[in-house]
């Protein structure tokens, strides 16, 4: 059996997850999985969702070999290019299979939190495509960080709201659209933006982006007949880095899933239950959330999807950091060695690869490219001029 | 064995009075003298907040006293200390989210609560599904876990959650977090009416019971009423006193 079967029937993986909700949300969290179950395996759905992925979102995203940067570094270095995806991430990937899937139970609105503003933007795009309202919620200061996303959003026919609550971030964008989600819930469908939450969103999220990894692993097979020796993607919530991981985490390959060092919820947190799911969490000594900060807005989240810290636990995969000052080092060395401008979540991976070229000289190295850097570049003007 | 806040309000119950618990966020400056106001204009028990950062249930007013106490410097522990000197006569409980439970550890924090003199808990974030580890710890302890039933819950959920509550059942008032609202809604005594008929354990409605007339409206149905965001919106504008004028005047209005 796969090291990524379904999680248990209270939605744990190992001793993480879970389904900590107001009851109000308990029958629509039940809801959602039998609906998610059945249409999981119904050739019809997942034809339609198969058809977006192409003909919409673009997939399959090409493996770019970086022959510049890799000479540079020793390794051989291969970059999964969801920064090619329609509107710009791997966030769509999910997206497109929670709308479907809210269609299909008959729910016409959607909301959404949002980050860097890439999971907004996603949702607010495959809400204009079916038809479905679509509300967003982001955090003050991200709104102030990502003004370029939250005027995407809004192109796009769907509402932004700036939250004000708490750190005024993500963490606090998702409290906020759970508040509505527990009022708004007979109408409406919460779609999560990363492996995180009450269950089934951890276990349904991770389905949705596991075509990353299945295209990742047929492409290495084509390319060189084999598997990478180190597969590395950034970890947020950590969507992208479990849909590359699920192609390759039954092989012998390296896992690493980096986090931000002001974010480090596996480096630095302890057990905790925020968002529905029990999973590695910074708390201070009381269990008070703490606030994440980092360089990009789309890392900024205290906790980390509770498979992770599955993963973690049992040593499958692991979770260094990287500082902000390493990972605009990292942005920079991608643009001008490669001429690609990644966003900066997947320059964290990088970030890592490049403190770690000399233990990693001769390997083959795949790293998810998570999100182009357009979104950021206003911010790195900022900085770079500094 | 039934706890001390169950026999409480059945006693009461029986009595023919009408339950009233008001909810005060602990560590808001001068929540104590707001506990001793309102426990003096008529309250029959009182929740005592355990302030959390990501309060998922709580609306603007409540989410606003639960971080001003953060900010403060309130912690569950300064606050149960402070808790222990109140001996106002009535149950105390406290409410609070899972993780500063799962953070201090089930045992710790049943200790913790009867130490301080609190009998009772509630856990808006722990559905009955997730409710066992702690309900274990908290029935060996002595602490009654009052559950929360909503609008939402099919019929064959109901009584699995009444067979599971201590002290009453909490009948969420409304699809929404807390909060005032200008009516009360109607599913507050349509719930109230479907746990009243399959239990005879203390329903009180909370969640949007925002006026004396809304619980005037909530206890035709209900045995009681938990007030929360219009309580603290009392004691954000006018102090202790305040909140203790309301609660008489909520106190009069359920016992005409
Ligand atoms: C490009 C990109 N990568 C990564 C992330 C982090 O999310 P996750 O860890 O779920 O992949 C984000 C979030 O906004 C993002 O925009």
């Amino acid at each position: 059996m796969s090291l990524m079967a379904e999680p248990s029937a209270t939605g744990r993986f190992g001793e993480f997850g879970g389904r900590f909700v107001p009851e109000t949300l308990v029958p629509a969290c039940e809801e959602l999985e039998a609906a998610f179950r059945e249409a999981w395996v119904d050739p019809t759905f997942r034809a339609e969702l198969d058809y977006l992925l192409r003909q919409y979102a673009g997939r399959p995203s090409i493996l770019t070999e970086c022959a510049n940067l890799g000479e540079q570094l020793g390794i051989r270095l291969l970059l999964k290019r969801e920064d090619l995806n329609h509107t710009g991430s791997h966030k769509i990937n999910n997206v497109l299979g929670q709308a479907l899937l809210a269609k299909r139970m008959g729910k016409h609105r959607l909301v959404a939190e949002t980050g860097a503003g890439q999971h907004g933007v996603a949702s607010a795009t495959a809400a204009a495509l079916l038809g479905m309202e679509c509300k967003v919620y982001m955090g003050a200061v991200d709104v102030g960080r990502q003004a370029l996303n939250v005027f995407r959003m809004k192109l796009l026919g769907s509402e932004v709201e700036s939250v004000q609550s708490g750190s005024r971030t993500l963490k606090d964008a998702v409290n906020e659209a759970m508040r509505d989600w527990v009022a708004s819930v007979e109408t409406t469908h919460y779609c999560l933006g990363s492996v995180m939450g009450p269950h089934p969103y951890p276990w349904m999220v991770r389905e949705f982006h596991r075509v990353v990894g299945d295209e990742a692993k047929q492409q290495c097979h084509d390319l060189f007949g084999d598997v990478p020796d180190v597969v590395v993607a950034c970890v947020g919530g950590g969507s992208n880095a479990i849909g590359i991981f699920s192609g390759f985490v039954d092989d012998r390959s390296r896992l690493v899933g980096v986090e931000p060092a002001g974010g480090a919820a596996v480096g630095r947190g302890q057990p905790g239950v925020v968002h529905g799911m029990r999973s590695y969490l910074m708390q201070d000594e009381y269990g008070q959330v703490l606030e994440a900060e980092s360089i990009s807005a789309g890392l900024d989240h205290p906790g980390v999807g509770p498979e992770h810290s599955y993963l973690a636990s049992i040593g499958r995969a692991e979770y260094p950091s990287v500082t902000d000052a390493e990972v605009i080092d990292a942005f920079q060395l991608l643009a001008r060695s490669e001429g690609i401008i990644p966003a900066l979540e997947c320059a964290h991976a990088l970030a890592w690869i490049t403190r770690e070229a000399a233990n990693l000289r001769g390997s083959t190295v795949l790293m998810n490219l998570s999100g182009r850097g357009d979104k950021d570049v206003a911010q790195m003007m900022d900085i770079l001029s500094r | 064995m039934t706890g001390i806040l169950e026999t409480a309000l059945r006693d009461k119950r029986a009595a023919g009075r009408k339950l009233l618990i008001p909810y005060i966020t602990g560590g808001l400056a001068g929540w104590q003298d707001a506990v001793r106001a309102v426990t003096a204009a008529g309250a029959d028990a009182i929740e005592i907040g355990l302030p959390f950062s990501d309060p998922v249930m709580d609306g603007p007013v409540i989410q606003q006293a639960s971080q001003m106490a953060l900010e403060g410097g309130a912690t569950p522990v300064s606050i149960l200390d402070e808790a222990r000197s109140l001996d106002v006569g009535i149950p105390l409980a406290v409410m609070t989210y899972y993780n500063t439970v799962h953070h201090a550890g089930h045992e710790r924090f049943a200790h913790q609560l009867i130490a301080a003199g609190v009998v009772a808990a509630l856990v808006p974030d722990l559905p009955l599904e997730e409710s066992g580890p702690w309900c274990a710890a908290a029935d060996e302890a002595g602490i009654e876990t009052v559950m929360f039933a909503a609008p939402t819950a099919p019929d064959e959920r109901l009584p699995r959650i009444v067979a599971r509550a201590r002290g009453f059942v909490y009948s969420v008032g409304l699809l929404g977090v807390t909060g005032e609202r200008g009516q009360l809604a109607s599913t507050a005594a349509s719930l109230a009416r479907r746990l009243k008929a399959i239990t005879d354990m203390p329903v009180l409605i909370g969640v949007g019971v925002s006026n004396a007339a809304q619980a005037r409206q909530a206890v035709q149905v209900a045995d009681g009423v938990v007030m929360g965001a219009s309580v603290i919106k009392r004691i954000l504008d006018g102090g202790a006193d305040a909140a203790g004028d309301y609660i008489a005047e909520v106190r009069a209005a359920i016992d005409e």
